[in-house]
């Protein structure tokens, strides 16, 4: 599959619109529920904090599906994504409160490669902090 | 007890899962990802879909069960208790689409120790009806060494 976005359009340096995910609890519970993925340290805080973190903390793999919508949405089909690959650095701590976790996400073209392939690296951060590392993305363009 | 690294290689029985349009967008709701392509089917064949498209990430429902088979296998000696996700990767051939009934095979991608934490990478190949490739995933689990 490929998209609207040209290859032509785009190049070395290309900022990718910028967004952020708040994370609740209740997103949590959701996330468990759809993924199947029902590991305690995600919904059960006397069981994180006994393990030593620092709260209940948000999936990897939600995380990454949330980072990965700044390129979903900035090529305009999910379809182009033809690689995603991250490093989970450090956890995303999500307090039971109505704010939760807020995820940041920033994305730039680091690399066009053959075949109107570009390489996309994600910049994701909660609170300031690195939660994920090397998150990047190979898209087809048209 | 360290992974044992003799089974890197080692596959295990294939798995079949049925990619349904409702569980799509259970999923997009649950990752709050409003995308039209993954709840309208009109929305995902506009950009040449057959059905709806999955989120990207979606693969890893596809993939959990065989995943799961390694990470119990009692041969493996993998320390579950300790085991936190180090990293993630999709290599896609094509995206993962509603009524896709897709074959996935699990295998021991990699495996060692080092400063006495394991590293267990389980890599699923999955393919379509045809046994055409659609996405490989490759997840490393790493069992942080015990504190003495």
């Amino acid at each position: 599959m490929s998209t609207h976005l040209l290859a032509a359009d785009v190049a070395v340096g290309t900022e990718l619109p910028a967004q952020s995910f708040a994370l609740k609890r209740v997103d949590l519970v959701k996330y468990a529920g759809a993924s199947g993925d029902f590991n305690v340290i995600h919904w059960n805080e006397r069981v994180a904090t006994d393990v030593g973190l620092p709260n209940v903390i948000a999936h990897g793999m939600l995380t990454m599906a949330e980072a990965v919508r700044v390129v979903t949405d900035w090529c305009g089909d999910p379809g182009a994504v033809v690689e995603y690959s991250t490093r989970f650095t450090r956890p995303v701590p999500v307090p039971d409160d109505d704010s939760g976790a807020t995820v940041d996400v920033t994305g730039s073209v680091i690399e066009i490669l053959d075949g109107g392939r570009v390489r996309v690296d994600l910049v994701v951060t909660c609170g300031g902090v690195k939660v994920l590392g090397m998150a990047r993305a190979v898209v087809q363009l048209v | 007890m360290a992974i044992n690294v003799d089974l890197v290689g080692k596959r295990y029985p294939s798995q079949t899962y049925e990619v349904g349009r409702e569980k799509i967008r259970e999923f997009a709701l649950a990752i709050g990802d409003p995308n039209p392509a993954y709840s309208e089917v009109d929305a995902a064949r506009a950009l040449g879909h057959a059905d709806l498209v999955a989120p990207p990430t979606f693969a890893v429902v596809v993939t959990r069960g065989p995943q799961i088979a390694v990470i119990e296998d009692p041969d493996l000696g993998l320390d579950f208790s300790r085991v936190v996700h180090g990293d993630q990767r999709f290599e896609f051939t094509r995206s993962v689409v509603a009524g896709d009934v897709l074959t996935t095979t699990a295998s021991v991608g990699s495996a060692h120790t080092r400063a006495g934490s394991d590293f267990l990478t389980i890599r699923s190949d999955v393919v379509d009806h045809t046994g055409t490739s659609v996405v490989s995933v490759f997840a490393t689990l790493v069992a942080r060494a015990a504190e003495d």
